[in-house]
């Protein structure tokens, strides 16, 4: 220890400010990571790929999407098992093993390791599960009707995908747009702080929706009870993988996951790459991998035509990284990590064209086939959902704004149906107008009202206007509702609790 | 399948001078012929206007938020604001008024970050190598340099990126 340094140093577009040196133990051996570094990230930077091993056939498993979403970075920290390491910051002294298997809880770990934990009752206008753009934007607006909020989020610093997001906005300047993603997270989250009405908890999860319209919520030290009168679930999502022979093998990371590793933390995720998926965030993803240093292969897209946008691919052919339409990946093969991947031509079936196989020696794959939105709060709420493919998955019935069948629970942003942090932005006003609609007095609601009405009215007849999202948009049709159909779903599907 | 053709360029990521023409995103040969003019490769109906308010001299029009740029060539300067802040990197100026080089403007953003007077590798829109060239002007706006190159001349149009040779 250390095998390497995958640390970037220096980066066209980002800056990386490393906190103070922190030494932790892995396996026993002392290693350095740097204060704002999780511990899956620092593992990685030291050339670390597995961080586990798979229960049964004991198959070498390591990141995938970086942002607790996925599950395959499990580890034992301090005596625990099964502890996203992709979400637990280094610590001075922290004791860190990779797990075979399920791993056991020591029963003297819980009395070792952990702080008391205290708890906390929290009355507030508004809740808002998720505090990437469309989270913090709903924040922004409620408070700005002088409403008090609370703001949760899973990971330490706000600002969701924002935070990995290093290519500049599309939209116009009213939008953020020309401001470069993480640029857009750092405003909001300082406006945030100025709000003066706006608490914030990071590290701490919302685990569930209780009777009484209380919202569980637990971080390391504190457990807290919320009591909303409205709640807005800005979850998220998540990304989806592929099968393929070996898919679980190291290397093989989610587009985002890459982003993560790279943008946020100044990580390289590889050195040579070949992307699967040619939509935005794979033509995006590749761009970065070449501003990061990274080589990148191919973008394979099993489709005949390129799924992204013209100028996303553009960006890349121009310094040579070739697009395969009608090709996708077939297998990738390595002992601990990826070390090959095959790629073959695909028929108007989708299937295989035999004698097509090409050979890449690549250490890293990418998946960038598409999210799915994370609507595990809403559904565990009790809202009633509708899988849409359009929409990457189960996506919350909704009315125009936004609120589900759960009375005074909205919902926006990509857990509404995947679409892109713009348009979350726009559905995060929409939510939070429509919550203080509620909340306010009538002069006020009214005002509210109208100001979200010129949002929709935005967003429906000259944003999602553009032929380029007609898919989104046809997905955010097939969950949209009128009042009065809301009412009927109520009645028919009661759901356990209710918000106000 | 659809009963409207795709544009080759929904196939490859290239776009070709005669899908630029046809979009109206070509300024015509005379405009070329006259000195330094924005190209806008933007032949998407992205909901995008970006361009619009950052133009100092007010040329690039857009009915609304998704309909292509349509740059009124004789206001256009060939100043580059456009160039620096195209979030999709679509932005370019052309220089054909000299006899003896093509000058083209391009977004960069990788490092080392170039320097005026340095020799770079020259690329297609394919990024094939077609030749070198000299950097003669270097700005930045927001970490996209804004890189003016001296291409040979009849390269103007093909040339679309630079590397800078460690």
């Amino acid at each position: 220890m250390p095998l390497r340094d995958r640390r970037i140093y220096e980066h066209p577009i980002l800056a990386f400010h490393r906190g103070r040196k922190v030494i932790f133990y892995f396996e026993g051996q002392p290693v350095e990571a740097y204060e704002g570094e999780s511990v899956a990230v620092a593992l990685y930077a030291l050339g670390v790929d597995v961080f586990s091993w798979s229960p049964r056939l004991g198959r070498p498993r390591g990141s995938f999407c970086m942002i607790g979403k996925c599950s395959s970075c499990f580890m034992t920290i301090n005596g625990v098992p099964n502890t996203k390491a992709c979400k637990y910051p280094v610590r001075e002294g922290l004791v860190v093993e990779r797990q075979r298997g399920w791993g056991v809880l020591r029963e003297s770990a819980s009395v070792e390791n952990s702080t008391p934990i205290s708890s906390e009752r929290i009355e507030t206008d508004v809740l808002i599960v998720g505090g990437g753009p469309a989270g913090l934007v709903a924040a922004l607006t409620a408070a700005n009707y002088g409403l008090d909020v609370v703001v949760v989020d899973e990971h330490f610093k706000l600002g969701g995908q924002l935070l990995k997001q290093t290519h500049k906005f599309f939209g116009s300047v009213e939008l953020f747009g020309g401001l470069r993603g993480f640029q857009i997270a750092e405003e909001l989250a300082r406006k945030i702080r100025e709000s003066g009405r706006i608490k914030v908890l990071t590290s701490s999860v919302a685990y569930g929706v209780f009777r009484g319209g209380l919202v569980g919520v637990a971080s390391e030290s504190t457990h807290y009870v919320v009591k909303p009168r409205a709640l807005i679930a800005t979850t998220g999502a998540q990304e989806r993988s592929l099968d393929f022979p070996n898919n679980d093998l190291p290397g093989v990371v989610g587009a985002g996951g890459a982003q993560t590793i790279m943008n946020e933390f100044g990580v390289e995720p590889g050195e040579n790459a070949l992307v699967v998926g040619s939509g935005n965030v794979g033509l995006i993803v590749a761009y970065q991998l070449l501003q990061a240093g990274v080589r990148v292969s191919a973008v394979v897209e099993i489709m005949p035509e390129i799924g992204g946008w013209f100028v996303h691919a553009a960006k890349i052919r121009r310094y040579g990284v070739p697009i395969l339409t009608r090709h996708t990946i077939k297998y990738v093969e390595g002992a601990e990590r990826v070390e090959r991947a095959v790629v073959a031509a695909v028929d108007e079936k989708f299937n295989f064209v035999p004698g097509t196989e090409r050979t890449y020696d690549v250490d890293l794959v990418l998946l960038a086939i598409g999210l799915e939105p994370d609507s595990r709060l809403a559904i565990q709420a009790g809202a009633v959902v509708k899988y849409v493919p359009e929409l990457g998955g189960f996506a919350p019935i909704r009315t125009r704004l936004l609120e589900t069948t759960v009375k005074n629970m909205f919902i926006a942003g990509d857990a509404s149906g995947i679409e892109e942090a713009t348009t979350a932005m726009l559905e995060g006003r929409v939510a939070a107008l429509a919550a203080v609609s509620r909340l306010v007095e009538s002069s006020a609601s009214s005002r509210a009202l109208e100001e979200a009405e010129k949002i929709l009215n935005f967003l429906w007849n000259e944003y999602r206007a553009s032929p380029l999202l007609a898919r989104a948009r046809r997905g955010k049709e097939a969950v949209s509702i009128a009042e009065s159909v809301l009412e009927e779903l109520r009645k028919k599907y009661p759901a356990p609790v209710s918000f106000g | 399948m659809s009963l409207v053709e795709k544009p080759k360029f929904r196939e490859t990521g290239v776009i070709e001078l005669g899908e630029l023409e046809k979009l109206g995103l070509l300024p015509p040969r005379e405009r070329l012929a006259k000195g330094p003019v924005a190209i806008l490769e933007c032949p998407e109906e992205i909901p995008c206007n970006i361009c619009v308010p950052f133009c100092p001299t007010k040329a690039i029009q857009m009915d609304t938020i998704i309909a292509l740029p349509r740059v009124q060539w004789d206001r256009c300067t060939g100043c580059g604001v456009c160039v620096a802040v195209c979030p999709g990197l679509a932005a370019f100026v052309v220089d054909l008024s000299k006899p003896d080089a093509d000058y083209v403007t391009f977004p960069h953003e990788f490092l080392p970050a170039p320097r005026v007077g340095e020799r770079v590798v020259l690329m297609n829109r394919r990024g094939e190598v077609v030749g070198e060239g000299k950097v003669v002007r270097v700005w930045e706006r927001n970490k996209t340099y804004v890189v003016t190159v001296k291409a040979p001349k009849w390269l103007g149009l093909e040339v679309r990126a630079i590397w800078v040779k460690k």
